[in-house]
């Protein structure tokens, strides 16, 4: 009897304390076993739909609406997706919110280091992108990618800079910039808005930054009527929060069954 | 049993007559031959007086413009026409076999064919090949009870609304009209809105380009204007690089006629081809 109780062949091919039960009849997949529980972001959980980027004369707009979607529900309609890095530079951010998290702690840590250096320099908006592209690339080439997609604004030299980092790496930069949803029904918005007016004032660019977002509410299936709007000019960075754009719903009166 | 109501009464149920051929085919290696699709930008409007319809004018064949200036807005009847997108061979056959049924419906009720008619013709097809006729269409018209708009998909469904865009640079005209649309517009507006639709598919989207074509259907008459606008028209060459004549010097002219006879002649009957 007690040769049996303190016995190992007790629990044979048992689960071990602390890892995972491979159940019987079990089929070896390669990575996801050998990497446990999962360490790496496979799929987004908590994503932010499209942010809008926009240069305007002596400055930059970024606007992202304030909804975290948790697959096809509206789960947290109070979210963040813009943030103050510096007086010079804001960034915008779309795709899995845990992953934002992440890279906010990082770059907060980082612009208090470079404070503390006191040397009077900050991050410009050019080093800013250019150093998130290579994060954002090198975490890519090891399978391991942040799942989100970067637009960095900001005064450069009394130049406005708009930039764009996607979750591969791509990176690029343009006086307008849309990512998600946006880049299909808000770019060609934008680029209009742009072209035709190039040195557009700052109330100008507020007022197509609204348009470009009452449509994406119109038309994008994962999107809220709430956004905040990061401006920055030569003066500061400024982050305008809640905006509700008027809707209108009277073409429903025209609607009336399918045929 | 020739009948006089419609060209084809189709029986009822689906034909999966190819079926087990295809899948014969596929599995000895042969492939089916690709599509030859418009990747487009169709949208339509009804206005004040009537119905809008645009289009852009590329056809593409993967990431080649097989067509710079194809035609994107098809007759169905004289007061309804129908923009297609999707696979070119299908949205032209689709309509032109609507448009012949439809006619003969006017000629057997002596009235002038409704475009919710034309709707259920298309929807009811559609939706017997399940899909695989891969017309997306914009049909508008004007008949007795007024200016209607439909958006027919090629699964069958069909949507009945003021403003409609369809095609891979949809979602650039969407945005333009939802920024734009106004109920009971006037004409110029509604056609400055369409051109302006059809231009963002036409410089955001890679499937659709070149010019704009317009079709205003009211009560009384349709314009057709093709082009609309000339959007992305040729460069110009800035200079001519011809030699003139006399550049190389002629030392010496020789006119020789080559002799030749006749051997054989043959006359022969050439059935004509029918489909």
């Amino acid at each position: 009897m007690e040769a049996t109780f303190g016995s190992t062949e007790f629990w044979r091919n048992g689960p071990q304390p602390g890892a995972l039960y491979k159940f019987p009849g079990h089929v070896n997949t390669t990575q996801a076993s050998q990497i446990g529980a999962a360490k790496r972001t496979l799929a987004p959980t908590v994503t932010g739909t499209s942010v809008l980027g926009l240069c305007f004369d002596g400055g930059v707009i970024i606007a992202a609406d304030m909804l975290g979607s948790y697959g096809a529900l509206a789960r947290y309609r109070n979210l963040s997706r813009v943030m103050k890095v510096n007086d010079s530079a804001a960034i915008g951010i779309s795709g899995d919110y845990a992953d934002y998290q992440f890279m906010k702690s990082v770059i907060e840590q980082r612009v208090i280091d470079e404070e503390c250096l006191n040397d009077g320099f900050q991050y410009t908006p050019k080093s800013l992108f250019s150093w998130m592209t290579r994060v954002l690339y090198n975490r890519r080439s090891n399978f391991n990618p942040l799942w989100n997609t970067f637009i960095v604004g900001g005064v450069q030299d009394g130049e406005p800079f708009l930039g764009y980092i996607d979750k591969i790496g791509v990176a690029y930069n343009d006086p307008t910039i849309a990512s998600g949803y946006g880049a299909y029904i808000a770019a060609p918005l934008l680029r209009d808005a742009f072209e035709a007016n190039p040195k557009m004032s700052l109330a100008e660019a507020e007022k197509k930054i609204d348009e470009c977002m009452k449509v994406l509410y119109y038309r994008d299936a994962r999107s809220l009527n709430k956004y905040e709007v990061a401006i920055v000019t030569k003066d500061g960075t400024m982050i305008k929060s809640p905006i509700v754009s008027e809707t209108n719903w009277e073409v429903a009166h025209m609607i009336k069954g399918y045929e | 049993m020739a009948s006089t109501l419609l060209a084809e009464t189709p029986r009822g149920g689906f034909s999966f007559e190819n079926c087990c051929r295809n899948q014969f085919f596929e599995q000895k290696g042969i492939k089916a031959p690709t599509a030859y699709k418009t990747g487009t930008t169709i949208v339509g409007l009804v206005y004040k007086d009537g119905v809008v319809l645009g289009a852009d004018t590329r056809a593409t064949e993967d990431t080649v413009v097989a067509d710079k200036n194809c035609s994107k807005i098809h007759y169905i009847s004289d007061n309804i026409y129908c923009c297609g997108a999707g696979t070119a061979a299908d949205t032209e056959m689709t309509t032109q076999m609507i448009s012949s049924q439809l006619e003969l419906h006017r000629l057997n009720t002596g009235r002038t064919p409704r475009v919710c008619t034309a709707n259920r013709l298309l929807k009811q097809m559609l939706f017997r090949y399940q899909g695989h006729i891969s017309a997306a269409l914009v049909l508008g018209g004007v008949d007795s009870t007024g200016p209607h708009l439909y958006s027919v998909y090629p699964h069958g469904s069909t949507d009945k609304l003021p403003y409609v865009t369809m095609g891979s640079g949809s979602l650039a005209a969407m945005a333009v009209f939802e920024r734009g649309f106004k109920p009971n517009m006037e004409k110029e507006e509604a056609k400055k809105l369409v051109r302006d639709a059809i231009a963002a598919g036409i410089f955001n989207d890679l499937g659709s380009g070149s010019n704009v074509d317009v079709c205003v259907i009211t009560k009384d008459k349709v314009d057709y204007i093709r082009p609309f606008d000339e959007a992305n028209l040729k460069g110009q060459r800035q200079g001519s690089y011809r030699y003139k004549k006399g550049t190389t010097a002629v030392l010496k002219t020789e006119v020789k006629k080559i002799p030749f006879e006749v051997v054989k002649k043959t006359v022969r009957a050439e059935p004509m081809e029918t489909v």
